[in-house]
């Protein structure tokens, strides 16, 4: 036996007790590993990019079209090295699943997007091939898509000139990520504006929604912001640029402060919890006043005593928190694979720490006051039972 | 002549019940010799458990010292007292006060936790004490499958296991038939005499007496000593 | 049997103030469930409400054919002007059909408590008509726009939400100034808009025709013959909804969403809930043995006790549950928030805690106290007597 194996001991004193209060601190983690993931899904989806690219949308919204005409005046502005452009499409998988799909020049796109990887063979297909798509490989899998099949997407914007809503597109390219934040993103479809310009009803010819600007090295990515936005300012066309990692941010921005909705359920959940472990804390060492005072006469000293009791705290509190951590990590896996990739829930490292700092602060926030109160403790009135 | 094992000099014990103040020991002096064994005896609020606290360093006299294995026990702070009592001392209760989630083994190794033994050395120096209480056999068994009298064995066992040179009992056989309590207070003579351990005990067994070297009688606080 | 059990029940009730911690422990537990689970429904209540109330069943909104909003819909002149002519549209008071084309663009405004990130609004480009389509709407503080000039009234949303918009005010849109002349209420999704003449929208944001028509249903078989009429048309290829059918649709996804959430969260509180229940009666059952051996040697039966536990759960969850009803409500109620809609523009919305939800969240907490007393009770009711009035 250690010091460990007598704290672990006492635990199991009362073992329906002990097990009914690991169980509701399982179910609190558990909980806190979802939202907190959820959250930082929302929260940190920008962290990932690099400062080197600015998105230039029409001010008012991005729903609103921009002239590809502006390119020139685009790639003109020193700092600048090249300008892709991508309009959202409005692509519909079979009767309501919609796509996250643009259509874009695709040489553009492929040099201001270093981070996709494909085959250059399929590269060239792409800009080649006026029907061609290329897809992500999330896509790919999650819809079973090969290369060389025809793919028929409808737009829920854009009718085709023969008035029917169905395009068929011909997929040329399958495209990864760079590293596994990338991968995360491969969700997106492609196709050629060229194809869309020409095929599509109302005649909309040289519009997009964005403009990608790749920056050179070291160049000033706000002065840029300012001068893009000075260009076109007071003109029909007036511009907002911010940089990708913002674009981002501020989307997500829109749906509303996800954060503070986590923040309040955590709070009410571990506000609960401490309640329920911290009373389960208190009968438990109430209980066993007499043995902690026998503990003080074998020679163990004031702040052993304590030291016993935050460690049963600790312990309790470690085991059903790394549980819950555990059954949210499979949880959100499952949820991620069931989905396809669409919700992404694994639990990272920073759910992990924010995890393991809850586990601490709830351990001394449920074991202090009991702790203290064994140490405080008198072994002659200990023992009368006073 | 060595150096007595307990010296109490003049010692006085107050407590404080709310408004009141009780003096339970008043001016009480007396010297434990080494390998003695000393049966204190008397009524029911005579002091002979505050007085057999303060000898095992569980409480300080509020006047008056306090000598025992050469330390002035009165002196010594918290932390210093514990680690006293880990060294010297081994205490046996009525009520046997074993942890009922641990073994008998569990039980008796748990003051070794105190020391830098290793976890195998530890286990030699438990099977030994359990060997000198004659209940090798029943190690493993946790405290509800043992009778009182085991248990109190048990208790014995863990209070030896350090080897101290003291030992202090407070009623070890209050809650024994007379057959188990003869068999615990053998025990302990066996411990005095064969060991060389100074024992304390405070009871209210008459036949404590027969085993014991020497009888104290406390009344009031005070002591009418008798020789044995 | 009943004397029996009420007695029973009333003696272990007046103990609980003995065991307040582990009572507590239940109250506040629960309390925690239920208040979490109004709290998000509330949203959810809210939102649709809100959209819900938007929309009348008298009125249709056509779209063009396969886009399902109406930031994806786009209609010329010439059809609007054919689609007011179809049958099955109610004549106003001018006799002529009571029709609207309107036109949905996006302007930016800034949030009341993040000046950082801008949020769109949808502003409304209508015709003269769609007043009379909309009897519920109301200017409450200034005037009506002055058709033909850069003028808007704003909706009560906007102005809970955002800032820049107020009376006096001057918005950019589109590299001009337009000034907001009035503000106005109509108790559903339109108080998160903007409203303006459709002709200087047009000019001002170059487009040609509007994103809908909104007209009113002539009779019950309204809907039916003007839906008729236009599939009958070659020249117009529409889609046509009940107003109140296509805005009762916008709000599915978010249902969907927040009630994904809210069932998980509820589920896994709810369980921690009932564990946590369970612990405390355990421990109820526990405090209380002797006196229910006592109880029993005496001649109550097992049955009385378990109902005595069994209340004694019932009791404490319902208490949790009020409180967390109480605290939702006081905390939530009518606060007032807003999140992207459809068409990617901002829907400002309230919670609402609603007497149903109310009594939801009072069945959950009441089925967790049930369950977290019915093990515990059943253990009280078959302790072997001469063991409890033994211990301690």
């Amino acid at each position: 036996m250690t010091r460990a194996g007598f704290v672990i001991a006492n635990l199991f004193r009362k073992r329906v007790r002990t097990i009914l209060t690991l169980l509701s601190v399982i179910m609190a983690f558990l909980l806190f590993g979802l939202l907190q993931s959820v959250n930082t899904v929302f929260s940190s989806g920008a962290d990932f990019v690099g400062a080197t690219r600015l998105f230039v949308q029409a001010r008012v919204s991005f729903t609103t079209a921009l002239p590809v005409s502006m390119v020139p005046k685009l790639e003109a502005i020193p700092g600048v090295t090249r300008v892709a452009y991508q309009q959202w499409f409005g692509g519909v998988w079979q009767t309501n699943t919609p796509l996250i799909m643009f259509a874009l020049d695709p040489q553009r796109y492929h040099d201001v997007y270093p981070e996709w990887k494909m085959p250059e063979a399929q590269w060239q297909a792409f800009e080649r091939t006026r029907t061609g798509l290329i897809v992500g490989r999330q896509l790919a899998n999650q819809y079973r898509w090969k290369v060389g099949q025809k793919i028929p997407i409808s737009s829920n914007i854009w009718p085709q000139k023969n008035g029917s809503k169905a395009w068929q597109f011909d997929l040329v390219g399958i495209f990864d990520g760079k590293d596994e934040d990338w991968q995360k993103r491969t969700n997106l479809a492609f196709i050629q504006q060229d194809y869309f310009d020409e095929a599509n009803q109302f005649g909309i010819k040289g519009r997009t929604n964005f403009f990608i600007l790749k920056l050179a090295e070291g160049a000033n990515a706000a002065a840029i912001s300012k001068t893009v936005d000075a260009m076109f300012e007071n003109s029909p066309d007036e511009t907002k640029t911010q940089t990708e990692k913002d674009f981002n941010i501020s989307f997500v921005k829109q749906i509303g402060d996800i954060g503070l909705i986590v923040r309040w359920i955590l709070f009410a959940v571990f506000f609960t919890l401490l309640l329920v472990v911290g009373n389960t804390m208190a009968q438990s060492v109430r209980e066993r006043i007499p043995e902690l005072a026998v503990l003080k006469t074998l020679g163990f000293s004031d702040g052993g005593v304590l030291g016993f009791v935050l460690a049963e705290a600790f312990a309790l509190v470690l085991a059903g928190g790394l549980v819950g951590l555990i059954l949210a990590s499979l949880a959100g896996a499952m949820v991620e694979k069931a989905t396809g990739g669409q919700f992404l829930l694994a639990l990272d490292a920073s759910v992990w720490l924010l995890g393991v700092a809850a586990i601490v602060l709830m351990s001394l926030a449920v074991g202090l006051l009991p702790a203290l109160r064994a140490r405080r403790l008198k072994i002659v009135d200990a023992l009368a039972g006073r | 002549m060595s150096e007595p094992m307990v010296q109490v000099h003049n010692v006085t014990k107050v407590y404080e019940r709310g408004k009141q103040k009780i003096e339970v020991l008043h001016g009480l002096t007396l010297d434990i010799p080494k390998g003695d064994f000393v049966a204190l005896m008397g009524p029911s609020g005579s002091g002979k458990t505050t007085l057999l606290n303060l000898i095992g360093g569980l409480d300080k006299p509020s006047a008056g010292e306090i000598i025992v294995a050469g330390e002035r026990i009165d002196q010594l702070g918290s932390g210093q007292l514990a680690r006293w009592r880990a060294h010297n001392v081994g205490f046996v209760f009525q009520f046997y006060n074993l942890m009922p989630v641990l073994t008998a083994e569990g039980n008796v190794e748990l003051p070794l936790l105190l020391t830098k033994l290793s976890g195998a050395q530890r286990k030699r120096n438990v099977a030994v004490a359990l060997e000198v209480v004659g209940l090798a056999d029943r190690a493993k068994h946790k405290p509800r499958e043992l009778s009182g009298g085991q248990e109190q064995r048990v208790a014995i066992a863990r209070a030896l296991v350090s080897d101290p040179q003291l030992l202090v009992c407070d009623e070890p056989t209050g809650d024994l038939d007379r057959k188990t309590a003869d068999e615990i207070l053998g025990l302990l003579q066996v411990l005095n005499r064969e060991h060389g351990k100074t024992i304390v005990i405070v009871t209210h067994d008459p036949k404590a007496a027969e085993f014991a070297r020497r009888t104290l009688h406390l009344e009031k606080g005070q002591l009418l000593e008798q020789a044995a | 049997m009943l004397r029996q059990a009420l007695a029973i029940t009333g003696i272990s009730i007046r103990s609980i103030p003995e065991r307040w911690a582990p009572s507590l422990v239940i109250v506040i537990g629960l309390a925690g469930v239920v208040a979490v689970f109004t709290a998000l429904l509330a949203m959810a209540a809210g939102f649709e409400s809100t959209l819900k109330a938007t929309g009348r069943p008298d009125a249709a909104i056509i779209l063009r054919g396969g886009s399902d909003a109406e930031l994806n819909s786009a209609i010329d002149r010439d059809s609007s002007d054919l689609i007011k002519q179809q049958p099955g549209i109610r004549p106003g008071a001018d006799g002529k059909p009571l029709a609207s084309a309107e036109l949905m663009v996006i302007a930016e405004l800034v949030r009341k408590d993040d000046v950082k990130s801008g949020a769109n609004i949808t502003v409304r480009g209508v015709e003269p008509a769609a007043f009379a389509l909309r009897p519920r709407l109301r200017i409450i503080v200034g005037r009506n726009f002055t058709p033909g000039l850069r003028e808007l009234i704003v909706g009560r949303g906007v102005l809970a939400q955002f800032q820049g918009a107020n009376l006096g005010q001057v918005v950019r849109m589109r590299g001009s100034e337009w000034t907001v002349v009035g503000e106005f209420e109509s108790g559903d999704s339109h108080e998160s808009e903007m409203w303006t003449d459709i002709n200087v929208a047009r000019s001002t944001f170059g487009r040609i025709g509007s994103s809908s028509v909104l007209a009113a249903l002539d009779g019950p078989e309204g809907l039916e013959r003007l839906k008729a009429a236009i599939a009958a048309e070659p020249r117009l290829s529409m889609d046509l909804l009940r107003e109140q059918d296509y805005f009762s649709s916008q709000t599915k996804q978010f249902r969907a969403t927040i009630g994904v959430l809210a069932g998980v969260v509820t589920v896994i509180m709810g369980l921690g809930a009932v564990f946590a229940a369970l612990n405390s009666m355990y421990a109820a059952v526990a405090a209380r043995g002797k006196e229910i051996a006592t109880l029993r040697a005496l001649g109550f039966g097992g049955t009385p006790v378990v109902v005595s536990v069994m209340t004694e759960a019932l009791l404490l969850a319902l208490a949790g549950a009020l409180l967390g009803a109480l605290i939702a409500y006081v905390l939530f109620n009518n606060l007032s928030v807003s999140t992207l809609g459809q068409n990617f523009t901002q829907v400002v919305f309230s919670f609402r805690v609603t007497p149903e939800l109310v009594a939801r969240g009072l069945t959950i907490a009441l089925v967790i106290g049930m369950v977290g007393g019915f093990l515990p009770a059943l253990r009280a009711a078959r302790l072997p007597v001469t063991t409890s009035l033994r211990e301690q």
